[in-house]
């Protein structure tokens, strides 16, 4: 009888701190559906924006979230209703769904999903509120104003060139490369490879193998400790799909004896540019970190602003990223005919990092 | 001819056999691309570490073999699975950065910043560990509920309940001190061991007492088991429990690992790797008779897979297709039927044989 006394205590305890878990996230929309009249009678000086964000899943997302919480505020003259969708596209649907009936001025989406938004964006469409997509794409509807994101081909890209230019420069004539891929499908597991495969089809390196590290620290660590084995002594270069897996690859070599970075045998660079990468960047355990802007909000603020003076804003929008390498040696690169220039990464490029 | 006869009719040769077999997948490969046959057995110190593809595979098993440990029992006892134990693996890790680092604070360079000694972290980790088995237990033993809608909970609500004590962040504990136990210890790698102790451990409580038996019993039929004086119940509970401490321990050493708690992904479906090791070490998952160094191979064998892949440089979008065609033929050769159909055949061959001798 104690016993059972005890498990049913347990299950309570557990079940009332999920509940507490789950209310805190229940009231969100609430409240801001209590706001909606105050919304309709403000009129037209302050613009209400409804933002359906992914998750919170890595610190990349976090930034993004901040970023679109900095520009919407009130002294910016915005009110955002901000709702985060814990990685469930249903969730997130019915977000969306919401800020119609609250009537918000504009509706952002980092769309978990692809595909299915053709039903809700034909309701906005029919509520008259323009919808921006950032981050990820949509592909089975155009009735969104515009797409601000990443360009993950040119980041790929730019990552060749930077490493032709810094090969050159240090006298390094054979190129055996190693990809740690990201997640098998993620557009920008697709983008950095196809970019990077490109420059080096065309420069005639060689790509050993490519493999799958899942965007994680113990994936990249796993696949890297098997290069160690498979390619002992024969590659130079390790392309790391992003910051994390370059972590655990840096973890592997140490313990497979191999030394990388500025002073190493061996090249390794990475995606996404979070400031611990850019702190190793400075450190010159890597050598280089080829960001990928999580900042959308300033150039949705612009869109929004082009549409307040009744322009008609461009349909993709690309973000300007910025690549960082340890040497003062590759200062500008050409990525698609444009210059791009290549951050030297000092202390002071680090504390300005805003993520 | 008997003595082979004997070999395969031991319990655990098909699991044997099959890691065999996906062993020898990489010395056919090995051959046949123009490396020493031996190359994936070779093992070499390199920087003073072991260093070679057994050791990745023992090394990087460690965590599922662990949980197939708890994973075990609990088939056996309830006669359904614990799904909860990947999210409470990472919910264990979370809790013990969180512990060391203080709440909210990311990253941790050095151990005089530590919030709480490591001990602290560590304890915390296990205890942690401890009670989300013991609300498992609780739920199935006690209160009657389906072992896999009990756990389903915790499947949910740990890896949730872990980000917001992360505050939602990746918390890095970059120190030497906490990277021992998921890196090396002298030349061997420190998982390895950990796994090795546990397996050591409980192979020793089964064989020394008799709860191996009880938990088999009470598996088979729990009224007749509880009619002959045994708690029932409670054996369920402690199943549970010892499960959700295996959950704690695989949790430690992959957040170790990586040196941080990063509780999206640690243990992201493990709980499924769990579950097959134990199929494919030849336990049925209706519970009763269980065989724990079957669980074991089991573990090791879905590692072996996946360092053939790599060795194989096999693409990743394919890896997937390759694993579940060798999952299949594993698991089919030892289906009842399949099985049986050997038998018949020896049997008839047997027959045969007795005919022209007789001739």
């Amino acid at each position: 009888m104690k016993k059972k006394f005890l498990a049913l205590a347990l299950s309570l305890v557990m079940a009332l701190s999920l509940a507490a878990c789950g209310g805190s996230q229940e009231e969100a929309p609430a409240e801001e559906g209590g706001e909606t009249p105050a919304v309709e009678e403000g009129g037209s000086d302050v613009i209400t924006v409804g933002f359906a964000q992914v998750g919170h899943e890595s610190d990349w997302r976090t930034a993004s979230t901040k970023s679109a919480q900095d520009v919407f505020s009130a002294e910016n003259g915005y009110e955002l209703a901000f709702v985060d969708c814990d990685n469930d596209s249903a969730k997130q649907l019915e977000a969306v769904r919401n800020f119609i009936q609250q009537g918000v001025d504009y509706i952002i989406i980092d769309p978990i999903v692809s595909t299915g938004w053709d039903a809700v964006l034909t309701e906005c469409e029919d509520a008259g509120i323009p919808v921006i997509v950032i981050d990820r794409t949509i592909d089975d509807s155009d009735k969104y104003v515009s797409w601000v994101g990443s360009d993950f081909k040119v980041e790929g890209l730019a990552c060749g060139e930077w490493l032709k230019a810094y090969a050159a420069d240090k006298g390094i004539t054979e190129i055996n490369a190693l990809v740690i891929e990201g997640s098998t499908g993620a557009s920008a597991t697709i983008g950095r490879t196809e970019g990077f495969k490109e420059v080096a089809d065309r420069e005639g390196w060689t790509i050993l193998d490519s493999q799958n590290g899942d965007f994680t620290e113990a994936g990249g660590q796993e696949v890297m400790e098997s290069y160690c084995q498979s390619y002992e002594g024969q590659f130079n270069v390790v392309i790391c799909q992003n910051d994390n897996e370059a972590y655990g690859a840096m973890t592997a070599m140490d313990a497979a004896g191999v030394s990388y970075g500025v002073d190493g045998d061996v090249i390794i660079v990475s995606f996404d540019s979070n400031k611990p990468a850019v702190q190793h960047v400075l450190e010159g355990n890597m050598n280089a970190t080829f960001e990928c802007n999580p900042m959308a909000a300033p150039f949705v603020d612009e869109v929004i602003q082009q549409l307040e003076a009744g322009e008609t804003p461009e349909k993709e929008i690309y973000m300007e990223e910025s690549w960082f390498a340890a040497e003062d040696i590759v200062s500008e690169i050409t990525v698609n005919g444009e210059a791009m220039p290549v951050i030297h990464v000092t202390q002071e490029v680090l504390d300005a990092r805003p993520y | 001819m008997s003595k082979l006869k004997k070999l395969t009719q031991q319990r655990l040769f098909l699991p044997v056999f099959c890691m065999l077999l996906v062993l020898c997948i990489n010395m056919i490969y090995d051959a046949a691309t123009g490396h020493a046959f031996y190359n994936f057995f070779e093992i070499t110190m390199t920087n003073d570490l072991l260093n070679g593809r057994i050791i990745n595979i023992l090394n990087r098993g460690s965590e599922v073999a662990i949980l197939a440990i708890g994973m075990t029992l609990v088939v056996s006892a309830s006669a359904g699975t614990d799904i909860s134990v990947g999210s409470v693996m990472s919910l264990c890790a979370s809790f013990c950065c969180m512990l060391v680092a203080g709440f909210g604070v990311s990253s941790v360079g050095s151990a005089e910043e530590f919030a709480m000694p490591l001990a602290v972290g560590l304890i915390g980790a296990l205890v942690m560990g401890c009670l989300c088995g013991a609300f498992n237990g609780g739920l199935v033993a006690y209160l009657n509920i389906q072992p896999m809608v009990a756990t389903l909970i915790l499947w949910s609500a740990a890896r949730a309940i872990g980000l917001l004590l992360c505050n939602n962040l990746i918390v890095y504990i970059r120190v030497p001190e906490f990277a021992v136990f998921g890196g090396y210890l002298g030349p061997i790698p420190t998982p390895i061991i950990i796994a090795a102790v546990c397996v050591a451990v409980t192979a020793v409580v089964l064989k020394k007492t008799a709860m191996g038996m009880y938990i088999q019993s009470v598996g088979i039929n729990k009224r007749a088991s509880r009619i002959a004086g045994l708690n029932s119940k409670r054996i369920i509970f402690t199943c549970y429990l010892l499960c959700g401490l295996c959950a704690g321990i695989a949790g430690i050493v992959a957040s170790s690992r990586i040196t941080s708690a990063d509780s999206n992904n640690i243990g992201l479906d493990m709980e499924l790797d769990a579950i097959l090791a134990v199929a494919l070490g030849g336990n049925s998952l209706g519970g009763g008779r269980f065989n724990l160094a079957g669980s074991i191979i089991g573990a090791y064998t879905i590692q072996a897979i996946t360092t053939t892949m790599y060795n194989m440089g096999v693409p990743s979008a394919v890896t997937p297709v390759f694993k579940a065609v060798v999952v299949i033929l594993i698991v089919a050769v030892q289906a009842p039927p399949v099985k049986a159909w050997f038998k018949k055949r020896a049997a008839a061959k047997a027959v045969a044989q007795k005919e022209v001798v007789g001739v």
